[in-house]
């Protein structure tokens, strides 16, 4: 049961992000972003961490993406063909990734792993009891991080409307100049 | 019938960040760069909760993962205000293009 459902996660994941990597059209890449989310959410299952599955669909599925997706709406031209151009092509990036994974493996193959699964399944209590007791300091830092984001994209976003306001009242004298 | 254990997630984790590096050093779309970041954030979690499972037991691995979670939601959210702000500038978003930071 376990060897089946790891099996087809792992092809969703990794299929999904060949076709993120790979795809010509950016709309594609961040639609089959949607498998990798998924695809690694169920693997969070089979590893007993239940809350981070959750708490993945609903972050990265349901926000990231959406939040990705706007981006790519309102910053390219759909029907242009060359939105995703290579920079430095698969000619010069597919050797650099090869070795990375290579030592990767090299590293991995050479350690003795300890593997002997901990199954410990509704995981949310004890992950609630840590964020409040042993990673309290963290976990309060963290929030001021995302208060952090959250004024910095607000502001970032209210420059661009108060611009197109001055451009307005101005009547164009000037201000785009190079 | 094939055991499943850690090598199996790592495996995984290293071939969804083999992609993700394609992608940040091929795309020159700033969008498509973010793509990348993201998927190499979700290797760096699945790694943190094989270990978690596989080696040490408890929580710690799963903690960590939250945290990776708010960092890159934290970074989409700010990474795409920026990348917004400098489409509508240079109305372009093309890494190579975008050269210059002042006016």
């Amino acid at each position: 049961m376990h060897e089946v459902a790891f099996f087809a996660l792992a092809a969703l994941t990794v299929a999904s992000a060949g076709a993120v990597a790979l795809s010509k059209n950016i709309i594609h890449s961040t639609v089959a972003l949607l498998g990798t989310f998924t695809g690694v959410a169920g693997m969070y299952v089979t590893l007993s961490a239940d809350f981070l599955a959750a708490v993945q669909i609903l972050v990265y599925v349901g926000g990231t993406l959406t939040l990705i997706l706007f981006a790519v709406m309102l910053t390219s031209k759909i029907d242009e063909i060359r939105i995703s151009n290579a920079s430095v092509g698969l000619v010069g990036a597919v050797p650099l990734v090869l070795v990375v994974l290579a030592a990767l493996g090299k590293v991995a193959g050479t350690t003795e792993w300890a593997s002997r699964a901990h199954s410990q399944m509704p995981a949310t209590a004890r992950l609630g009891h840590a964020f409040l007791g042993e990673y309290l300091l963290p976990f309060e830092l963290a929030s001021i991080v995302m208060l952090a984001a959250l004024i910095g994209a607000v502001v970032l976003a209210r420059r661009a409307v108060r611009r197109k306001g001055e451009i307005e009242t101005t009547g164009g004298s000037g201000v785009g100049d190079a | 019938m094939l055991d499943v254990g850690l090598t199996h997630y790592l495996t995984v984790a290293a071939i969804l960040f083999g992609f993700g590096f394609l992608t940040l050093m091929t795309r020159r779309n700033a969008v498509g760069i973010l793509l990348g970041v993201e998927l190499i954030l979700n290797a760096a979690g699945l790694n943190f909760v094989a270990f978690s499972h596989y080696v040490t037991g408890g929580v710690a691995g799963q903690v960590f993962t939250v945290f990776i979670i708010i960092l890159a939601a934290s970074e989409a959210a700010i990474g795409l205000a920026v990348v917004l702000q400098v489409y509508k500038h240079y109305r372009t978003i093309d890494a190579g293009m975008v050269s210059r930071l002042r006016q």
